[in-house]
C-alpha cells in the first residue's frame, strides 16, 4: 500500500512521472526497448515497428479527438500526404532523412490546417463528414498526379543514414522507436501547458472557454495542425517502414482504425494512445492465431479481412458501453487497487 | 449620473435575438473600485447584458467602452485579456480537468508559452507553469480555502464548492473588473455568508471592482454600493440599495404590483372561479 506522495515544490507536483515507483518502472521499460530488438525474431521486430507508428499516429489523433473534441476521420489522409512527401523527396533529389521526416510533417500540418479551417462552423458529425471527404479528395490526388506515380505508386530505395540502408525491421527499429517516444513526451507535454489546457476547455464548453480568453478558431487550428504533423511524420516512418506506397496504403478504413484504437486506449490520454495502438495492432494477429488453432485453419483464411472488420466495430460498441475512457482507465483502476491493497478502493 | 473615468460604460445598447430585444437601449456606468448589484425579475436581460459585455452577443446598438476604449468590436478572448473576469451563473467549469487546471486556465491569455515551448516543456513553458503554481496556490488557492479539493475532478463537487471553483478561475484572469453572475443562487445560508464574506475580501485586498446579478436581496444591499434594476430589458431604476428598495416601481417589476392589498383582492378574484366550479 502507498500512502501518499509527498513533495517539497511545485515543479516536482508537476512531473510527469512523480513517484520512484513510476521512475523504477520507466528504467523496466526503457532497458526493455532497448534489449527487445536483440532478443525477438524478425516477426516480432516487423510488428514493433509497426506498433510504434500506429502509436504515433494514434497521439495525434487523440491530441485533435480526445483532447479538443474535434471528431476526425482524415488521418489516414494526413499519413498519406506524409508519407508521399518523404517518397517524393527521397526519389527526386534524395534529401537526408531527418529533412524528409520533417517536410512530411509540415506538408500534412498543411494539409490538416485547411481540412481545419471549417471546424469553426461545423462540429461533430459534420466535421467527420469533412475528414471523410479529406480522404477521398487525397485519394484522388495520389492516384491522379504523375509525380505521386498514378495508382501504382512509388517504390523507395531503403533510408541511408550514417552510411547504412534501414533496410531490416532491426535497423528501422532504431529509427521508428525514438521518433515514437519523442512525439509522445511532446504530447504528454503539451498537456501540462496553457496549450493543452485550452484544447480540454474547448473540448468540454467551447463557448466558455473564449469569455476566458481562448481564440477558439486559433486553437482549433492549432490542434488540427499538431494532429496531422504528428500523422505526417508517422506516415514518413510508414514509407520508410514498407517502401512501397500507393493510393490504396491509406484507405478510409485506415481513419477509423485509428479511431478505434483511441476509443479503445482511452480517448484524453497519451498512455490510451500507447495502450490502444499496440493492442488494436495486435488484434488481427492474436486474430491469425486463432484462426489457425481452429480445425480447418487454412481455408478460414479468406474469412480474416472481413472478421478482422466486425472485431474493429465490436471492440468499439464494447469499449463504448462498458468503458468508455479506455483501456487506460482499466490499467489506472488497477493500479489503485494495488496501491490501496490490502483495503478495498 | 456621470462618473468621471468610468470603469466600463454602457450607452444606449440594444442587443436583439430573433426579433425580441434581450436589452433594450440600457446606458449605464461602473466606476473603479465600486461594487454594482444587477437585479431584476427573470428574464429581465441581467445576464444578456453580461454576455453583451464579455463579448459573446454583439449589440445591435449602443457602444461598450473599457477604460475609456470602445470594446464594441472586441472579441471576448480579448476582452479577457484586457481585465474582464467572469463567472457563469450556469456553472461553466470544464469537467474534464481537475480543479487545479480549471484555475490555472483562466491565466491562459496571460501566458506566452507557445507550442514549441510546450512540446519540449523547457525553459519558457516550465518557467511560466511553476510561477504560475505558485501565484495560483498562494495567491487563489489558500485565499478561497480550496486547497484540499486542488487535485479533484470538478464533476466530483459539491454546487457551493464549484462555484467557489469558477471565482478562482475568474480571479485568475487577473481581472481589474469582476462580474459575478449570480454567485450565491441555490446555496444554503452557511454558503452564502461564506461567499459574500469571500467578495467582500476579494474587493478589499485585490481592490477588484465588481459587478454582479443576484437575486438574493440581502445580499444585495448588504455589500453594494450602487443598484441597477432592469426589467424587459430596460433600465428602470438605479441608485443606492436604499433609494432603489423604496422605488415603487421596482416593487411593481417584483410583484407585479405595489399595492398589497390590490394584489390580496386579485389574488382572491383568481381563486374564486375556482372555487366555485368546485
Amino acid at each position: 500500500m502507498r500512502i501518499g506522495t509527498l513533495k517539497e515544490s511545485y515543479v516536482a507536483d508537476a512531473a510527469l512521472f512523480d513517484s520512484r515507483t513510476q521512475h523504477v518502472w520507466l528504467a523496466i521499460a526503457a532497458a526493455a526497448l532497448l534489449l527487445f530488438p536483440f532478443m525477438a525474431n524478425d516477426y516480432w521486430l516487423y510488428m514493433a515497428c509497426l506498433v510504434a507508428i500506429n502509436i504515433a499516429s494514434s497521439a495525434g489523433l487523440n491530441i485533435l479527438t480526445g483532447y479538443t473534441g474535434l471528431v476526425s476521420l482524415g488521418q489516414a489522409a494526413f499519413m498519406g500526404l506524409g508519407a508521399y512527401t518523404v517518397a517524393i523527396l527521397q526519389l527526386r533529389w534524395g534529401t537526408p532523412l531527418a529533412l524528409n521526416l520533417l517536410a512530411a510533417g509540415v506538408v500534412a500540418m498543411l494539409g490538416g490546417l485547411i481540412v481545419g479551417v471549417p471546424s469553426l462552423r461545423v462540429k461533430g458529425l459534420y466535421l467527420a463528414i469533412v475528414t471523410i471527404a479529406a480522404t477521398f479528395i487525397a485519394h484522388f490526388l495520389f492516384a491522379n498526379f504523375d509525380f505521386t506515380g498514378g495508382t501504382s505508386g512509388l517504390s523507395m530505395r531503403p533510408a541511408r543514414v550514417f552510411g547504412t540502408d534501414l533496410d531490416t525491421s532491426f535497423r528501422l527499429y532504431w529509427l521508428i522507436v525514438p521518433v515514437t517516444v519523442l512525439m509522445l513526451l511532446g504530447a504528454a507535454n503539451l498537456f501540462r501547458t496553457r496549450i493543452g489546457r485550452a484544447f480540454i476547455a474547448i473540448r468540454d464548453r467551447d463557448i466558455s472557454a473564449e469569455v476566458l480568453g481562448i481564440a477558439l478558431l486559433k486553437y482549433k487550428l492549432l490542434s488540427f495542425g499538431l494532429s496531422s504533423f504528428y500523422a505526417g511524420v508517422a506516415g514518413g516512418l510508414f514509407a520508410y517502414f514498407f517502401r512501397v506506397i500507393t493510393p490504396e496504403s491509406f484507405p478510409l478504413s485506415m481513419s477509423i482504425f485509428f479511431l478505434a484504437a483511441i476509443i479503445v486506449g482511452g480517448m484524453g490520454s497519451t498512455l490510451g494512445s500507447i495502450l490502444g495502438a499496440a493492442f488494436m495492432t495486435m488484434v488481427p494477429e492474436l486474430l491469425k492465431l486463432v484462426f489457425d488453432l481452429l480445425p480447418g485453419g487454412a481455408d478460414l483464411t479468406v474469412f480474416l479481412a472481413p472478421v478482422r472488420l466486425v472485431i474493429f466495430g465490436a471492440l468499439i460498441i464494447v469499449f463504448l458501453v462498458f468503458e468508455p475512457l479506455g483501456l487506460a482507465e482499466m490499467w489506472r483502476r488497477t493500479r489503485r487497487f494495488f496501491h490501496l491493497w490490502p483495503f478495498k478502493n | 449620473m456621470a462618473i468621471e473615468n468610468p470603469l466600463i460604460r454602457c450607452e444606449n445598447v440594444t442587443v436583439s435575438a430573433s426579433g425580441k430585444k434581450l436589452v433594450e437601449d440600457v446606458t449605464f456606468e461602473l466606476g473603479p473600485g465600486k461594487f454594482v448589484a444587477l437585479i431584476g425579475p427573470n428574464g429581465a436581460g441581467k445576464t444578456s447584458l453580461f454576455n453583451t459585455i464579455s463579448g459573446f452577443y454583439r449589440p445591435s446598438q449602443g457602444h461598450i467602452t473599457f477604460k475609456g476604449q470602445d470594446i464594441t468590436r472586441i472579441p471576448a478572448p480579448r476582452r479577457a485579456k484586457m481585465g474582464l473576469g467572469r463567472s457563469f451563473q450556469n456553472i461553466a467549469l470544464f469537467r474534464g480537468m481537475t480543479v487545479l487546471d480549471n484555475i490555472k486556465l483562466g491565466r491562459h491569455a496571460h501566458l506566452k508559452t507557445n507550442v514549441f515551448d510546450a512540446l519540449l516543456y523547457l525553459g519558457r513553458a516550465r518557467r511560466e507553469e511553476a510561477e504560475l503554481r505558485r501565484d495560483v496556490e498562494e495567491r487563489i488557492i489558500d485565499f478561497l480555502e480550496i486547497d484540499h479539493i486542488r487535485h479533484a475532478p470538478v464533476s466530483a463537487l459539491s454546487y457551493g464548492l464549484q462555484k467557489r471553483v469558477e471565482m478562482a478561475r475568474a480571479l485568475a484572469m487577473q481581472p481589474e473588473i469582476l462580474m459575478l453572475d449570480e454567485p450565491v443562487a441555490g446555496m444554503n445560508r452557511e454558503e452564502t455568508e461564506d461567499m459574500a464574506r469571500f467578495i467582500l475580501d476579494v474587493r478589499a485586498e485585490w481592490g477588484v471592482t465588481v459587478l454582479m446579478v443576484e437575486h438574493d436581496m440581502g445580499m444585495v444591499m448588504d455589500l453594494s454600493d450602487h443598484v441597477v434594476v432592469l426589467n424587459f430589458g430596460q433600465v428602470i431604476a438605479r441608485g443606492t440599495p436604499a433609494q432603489v428598495q423604496a422605488d415603487p416601481e421596482v416593487a411593481r417589476a417584483y410583484l407585479g404590483s405595489g399595492n398589497v392589498d390590490e394584489l390580496r383582492e386579485r389574488l382572491r378574484a383568481a381563486a374564486r372561479p375556482r372555487a366555485e366550479a368546485a
